[in-house]
């Protein structure tokens, strides 16, 4: 199954999702995909004008352009998932979005897909990081 | 090569950084991002300011890494999403900061997924010339014989000075940029009874700069903002200390601030008309009287009887040309047309910036009296309008370029 993952450039969710047989919708792929685009001149990111103006399916021109360019990048993905892992209050190394507005949103676009969805905690310690791992572990092996 | 340090928030998603390097590259300035540990959340409890934003908590350590000199460079540009609230507080609050802890110039922008490297590039021309061209910027007294010419959106001027006293000038309204310098120039040297071989140095400034630059062969060809600062301070004998100089143009309006006549801090407008002297020019039309006849009648008018609902050039107008069939007075209308200006330049513009006290205003639109009493109502001062205020990105232009005799 494909599944979204947040925040969506974590590495160690991707890695979680693949491990367990599924397809991660992450966003290490659509960077990937991008910066090998030669067609594509708009460093570091290659997000183009035409990119943000995609973001208008998902939010309003009245939103600033730093969070329609992402939901450019995010929103397609979130449109293709069949399940979801969101981790909340997470440590930027864990994975960054760098913007607060775009983080709202992404999780509002996740929980209105109705699909399945597992919320976490970031963990703090030993045991919960236990506890993280095999939550994931039981819900990637019971997606079907 | 000049550093800029970029603090910014939402460029790489909204695909402009390109932009941002391309403007940088243009002036001979590269674009540096200051080196911050990854957990940065000590700098950001430090700096007091804990945005939600991990973007924006990072443009707080950079921030922190320039002050604290940890990480070197000559220039900054604080940048964040229009329309971001967030984005909005940080901005301000990390120019202040930086203002407070480092003599770095900085500018601020707040862009749009349509922000182009030409829009940056008179902002960025400006943050290098104030770092490479410090010593020239502190020339006080003109020598010899030059001419400025500030070649602005709405208008042309030419100045000619002599041994630090201006001897010809003369301005006209801008059609095609070479044509109307010609006709400026040509009047200015008959006022000072010279001939062109007489000019030593010839500076120029405005949008048609490098047209106007390569067709007199200038010594000087430098943007508007720091050419237009040294104008000011120098008619309005304000060259030692602080002072604001707020130019309220055609196009686009700059506010300024300078220390001993060299600029640190500015902010330069050009989104909407209805905060400029486009505005003025309009509701003139429209009340048919004559560009400076408006600013007498402002002066006469009350600047708080003519309620407007909107500062923009066709609604705004349409709603004066409302209040005159109401009853109100041409003058009470042609003041509330000043007031509007005055107050969108203060809630745009100098909000971006701390004015400090004498404020110098200068430019065309300073010759309408209704406008600079009304910007000394908001502002709750007298507003300094030396003479020939006018003509400062000229008489910058000659008073720098004779630098190079």
């Amino acid at each position: 199954m494909k599944v979204f993952i947040y925040p969506p450039n974590s590495m160690i969710l991707q890695d979680l999702v693949e491990r367990f047989g599924h397809k991660p919708l992450a966003l290490a792929k659509e960077i990937e995909r991008r910066v090998n685009d030669p067609e594509l001149d708009s460093p570091p990111m290659n997000i183009t004008e035409i990119d943000v103006k995609v973001g208008l399916k998902y939010a309003a021109i009245e939103v600033p352009s730093g969070v329609r360019g992402r939901l450019a990048m995010f929103g397609p993905l979130i449109d293709e998932a069949e399940a979801a892992i969101i981790v909340n209050n997470f440590p930027s190394t864990f994975g960054c979005m760098a913007c607060a507005r775009t983080n709202e949103i992404t999780i509002y676009l996740i929980k209105q897909k109705k699909v399945p969805t597992l919320e976490l905690e970031y963990p703090t310690n030993d045991e919960e990081v236990e506890d993280f791992i095999a939550r994931i572990k039981n819900f990637l092996e019971g997606l079907k | 090569m000049i550093k800029i340090a970029q603090l910014s928030c939402g460029n790489d998603y909204s695909g402009i950084q390109n932009e941002i390097e391309k403007a940088a590259e243009t002036v001979g300035a590269k674009i540096v991002f200051p080196d911050v540990d990854i957990d940065f959340d000590e700098a950001v409890e430090e700096f007091g300011f804990n945005p939600v934003s991990p973007g924006l908590k990072l443009m707080i350590a950079r921030a922190k890494a320039l002050a604290d000199k940890s990480f070197e460079a000559d220039a900054v540009l604080i940048a964040t999403c229009f329309r971001c609230a967030e984005g909005a507080l940080i901005r301000n609050e990390l120019r202040r900061y930086l203002q407070r802890h480092t003599r770095l110039p900085v500018v601020m922008y707040s862009f749009t997924e349509n922000t182009k490297a030409s829009v940056l590039l008179t902002r960025m021309e400006a943050l290098v010339t104030i770092v490479k061209r410090k010593d020239l910027l502190g020339r006080e007294r003109q020598v010899g014989i030059t001419m400025g010419l500030d070649s602005g959106s709405a208008t042309t001027k030419a100045v000619i000075m002599q041994d630090n006293k201006i001897v010809g000038k003369y301005w006209s309204p801008t059609t095609t940029v070479l044509e109307s310098a010609e006709k400026v120039v040509a009047e200015a040297l008959k006022e000072a009874k010279m001939d062109l071989k007489d000019i030593e140095s010839v500076g120029t400034t405005g949008y048609g700069r490098y047209i106007l630059g390569q067709h007199y062969k200038a010594k000087l060809v430098q943007e508007e903002l720091t050419v237009n600062s040294k104008g000011a301070v120098f008619l309005a004998d304000k060259q030692k200390g602080e002072a604001t100089i707020l130019d309220i143009g055609g196009m686009d309006n700059k506010a300024i601030t300078v220390m001993d006549g060299i600029p640190d801090s500015f902010t330069m407008g050009g989104i909407c008309a209805g905060a400029s002297g486009r505005f003025l020019e309009t509701t003139a039309k429209r009340l048919g009287v004559e560009i400076f006849e408006l600013g007498e009648m402002a002066a006469r008018g009350d600047l708080h009887k003519v309620p407007m609902n909107s500062y923009c050039t066709v609604f705004g107008i349409q709603g004066l040309v409302s209040a005159l069939a109401e009853g109100y007075t041409k003058d009470d209308v042609a003041a509330a047309a000043c007031r509007s200006v005055a107050e969108q330049i203060y809630q745009q513009q100098l909000q971006e910036i701390d004015v400090r006290f004498p404020v110098i205003q200068v430019g065309g639109t300073s010759l309408l009296k209704g406008l600079v009493k009304a910007v000394g109502d908001i502002l709750k001062t007298e507003p300094l309008v030396p003479q020939n205020s006018q003509f400062i990105g000229a008489v910058g232009g000659a008073l720098l370029c004779s630098g190079f005799i």
